[in-house]
């Protein structure tokens, strides 16, 4: 990117001052090398951004940002709903409430190396991954209206998981607002095989060892040691999620045109938070993360299962869990002032720092876990928010590492077979359906997460707690 | 008549190249196909009807893929032959398919949406129709 507009104001906080139809700066949060890296359309999407009516403070963009749709992906933007503010579903994207979530195992990494090949053959049995695999719930109407309406805590109250869970989810996982009518029927329908499935493309179950400690008192508070394992799944939620932001995105382009909106991109489309589509699109979008939030809650419920039949004595607790494609109404100061924000943040995690009073007990010291997925053969993070962060781009970090390279261009530098041996060759097992799945997401096509992470520390979004490397991974 | 992808960030773009609109639909159908699977191992034989209509072209080019990822992911199918048919801003289309089967398609990555970046249905200077659109993988 040419740097030459922008202004930096500290060693990894960049402005894109307003002009023109920007109606706030933006704001990119990377290094120098990182900033010199993003393509060219990130500030032009954070401008388009910051020119969205009722936008408050400024368009930001996270150390991972990659051109997007309509906003970038790694774009976070908070909305006044009392100032005409907007929501968008491009905002929040396709696979609403994608997200990742990590468990505790109370095993060390010598328990794994113990069981590793049938541990990845007995949780890619039971994982349903990739293109096609269905799960083996079928949900009634009635029971998709209460999915939709409940999120994890619906899930537990069907057998999935232990109580506790609830508390390390965001929104305890149960988003509230969520009106499972706002769902249309082809939506609910592209669903109906689909609870408890992983999906494919950069979605994984990985177990993962602590490699590296950054912040040992968080990390006790986190229950993280060197050498512990623990597993992380990334997944959003599925078919019911892309058919709700595909509707909803057709609706706010038309309306947008008939209405004479020009819009530099038409995934900018929008509609005011105070109207009929902007609060008939917050219903469903809040009913696709529920989705999401059980999709992951059954996905963790097989994942014990799993472990169950080789590891009885684990006991697989949940750290936290976090959406990374989002629009969440949510407090915050502006300018000394307490105010109601909606916030949209694609592609960037939640990372509400010490004391805010929507985490749990155990986290009001250390603020939220902010869990950072990387490709498969490299290391994913975990930070911890930060009061800073708050203050900053409405608590909000990094999501991932991003791709450095399309897939098509993947595929002709490697084959699946080839990753896959290359990575068994240093310890990881990959079990994927699809070789050429692998090679598209090849660990040499991603960007480096850790540059990504290091930004985000160091440009205090949120703090860098540990390193965690895989040993295996389930690929859809 | 021909299909092409391209590349876009994390995503694919999809691109069909015909005489007509109509051949740009159904060669745009079967570059979607490719992104899930080589269409030549499809077996063209249950056929599914299709309509659309949208306020433009664009828009009805952007129908026309979301109601096929739709009918892939809703009957976990593949579909390997397109016969596109538009009037105005309508579109009845015949797509012909066979269930998917993960042995014999081995497919890849499924298809969320059919967005609207790069999204363009237009006649080039050779009078050839192009049209395309990126999807989100």
């Amino acid at each position: 990117m040419d740097i030459s507009r922008l202004t930096r104001k500290a060693e990894c906080e960049w402005h894109l001052p307003a002009t023109g139809a920007m109606r706030v700066p933006g704001v990119i949060y990377a290094d120098e090398a990182l900033i010199r890296a993003m393509d060219e359309k990130v500030p032009e999407q954070v401008a388009n951004v910051a020119a969205l009516p009722g936008i408050v403070k400024a368009s930001f963009a996270m150390p991972d940002a990659h051109w997007g749709y309509g906003f970038p992906i790694g774009g976070v933007a908070a909305f006044d709903p009392d100032a005409g503010g907007i929501v968008s579903a491009g905002g929040v994207g396709f696979d609403i409430s994608c997200g990742v979530r990590t468990l505790l195992t109370g095993l060390e990494v010598a328990d794994i190396e113990r069981v590793k090949r049938p541990l990845a053959d007995t949780l890619y049995a039971r994982i349903p991954a990739g293109v096609g695999s269905t799960g083996a719930l079928r949900l009634s109407p009635a029971q998709m209206d209460a999915m939709l309406a409940g999120g994890a805590r619906w899930a537990l109250g069907e057998g999935y998981g232990h109580p506790e869970d609830l508390q390390r989810i965001e929104e305890r996982g149960e988003m509230s607002g969520a009106d499972p009518h706002a769902v249309s029927d082809a939506a609910k329908k592209r669903q109906r095989e689909q609870m408890g499935t992983l999906g494919s493309g950069n979605h994984y179950l990985e177990v993962q060892r602590v490699t590296m400690l950054y912040d040992t008192a968080i990390a006790t508070a986190f229950g993280l040691e060197v050498g512990d394992v623990v597993v992380s799944i990334h997944c959003g939620s599925r078919g019911l999620g892309h058919q709700i932001g595909t509707e909803f995105l057709r609706e706010m382009a038309i309306a947008a045109k008939a209405s004479g909106i020009a819009l530099p991109e038409r995934e900018l489309a929008c509609a005011p938070i105070h109207s009929a589509v902007g609060g008939r699109y917050l219903g469903a979008m809040r009913a696709g993360m529920n989705c999401a939030l059980a999709n992951r809650q059954i996905l963790t419920h097989l994942t014990r299962e799993a472990f169950r039949t080789l590891l009885p004595h684990a006991h697989l607790s949940l750290l936290y869990d976090v959406s990374h494609n989002t629009c969440k109404e949510e407090a915050h100061v502006v300018d000394g002032k307490r105010r109601r924000l909606f916030v949209h943040r694609k592609g960037a995690t939640r990372a509400f720092g010490p004391g805010h009073p929507d985490l749990p007990e155990a986290f009001h010291s250390t603020g939220q876990p902010v869990l950072i997925g990387g490709s498969m053969g490299t290391a994913s993070y975990i930070l911890a928010g930060t009061t800073h962060g708050m203050g900053a781009a409405f608590g909000s970090a990094c999501h991932g590492a991003g791709r450095s390279m399309s897939r098509h261009e993947a595929t002709r530098h490697w084959g699946g077979r080839q990753v896959i041996d290359a990575l068994a060759g240093r310890g990881i097992l990959i079990r994927s359906p699809s070789q050429r799945g692998v090679a598209e997401e090849a660990p040499g096509a991603y960007k480096d997460v850790t540059e990504v992470v290091d930004a985000a520390d160091r440009a205090n979004l949120a703090r860098k707690v540990a390193r965690l490397e895989p040993m295996i991974c389930v690929k859809g | 008549m021909a299909w092409e992808h391209f590349p876009h960030g994390a995503d694919v773009g999809v691109r069909g190249i015909g005489a007509t609109r109509e051949e740009a639909f159904a060669q745009a159908a079967l570059a979607l196909t490719a992104v899930l699977t080589d269409p030549a191992r499809v077996v063209s034989r249950d056929a599914v009807d299709i309509r659309c209509e949208a306020p433009d072209d664009e828009l009805l080019f952007v129908d026309w893929l979301n109601a096929l990822i739709y009918e892939m992911a809703t009957r976990s199918a593949v579909f390997g032959r397109f016969e596109v048919k538009l009037s105005d801003h309508r579109l009845e289309a015949t797509a012909w398919g066979e269930p998917l089967d993960r042995e014999r398609h081995r497919p890849r990555v499924e298809v969320k949406g059919a967005t609207y970046s790069a999204l363009s249905v237009a006649q080039g200077p050779d009078s050839v129709w192009i049209a395309q659109c990126v999807v989100d993988v």
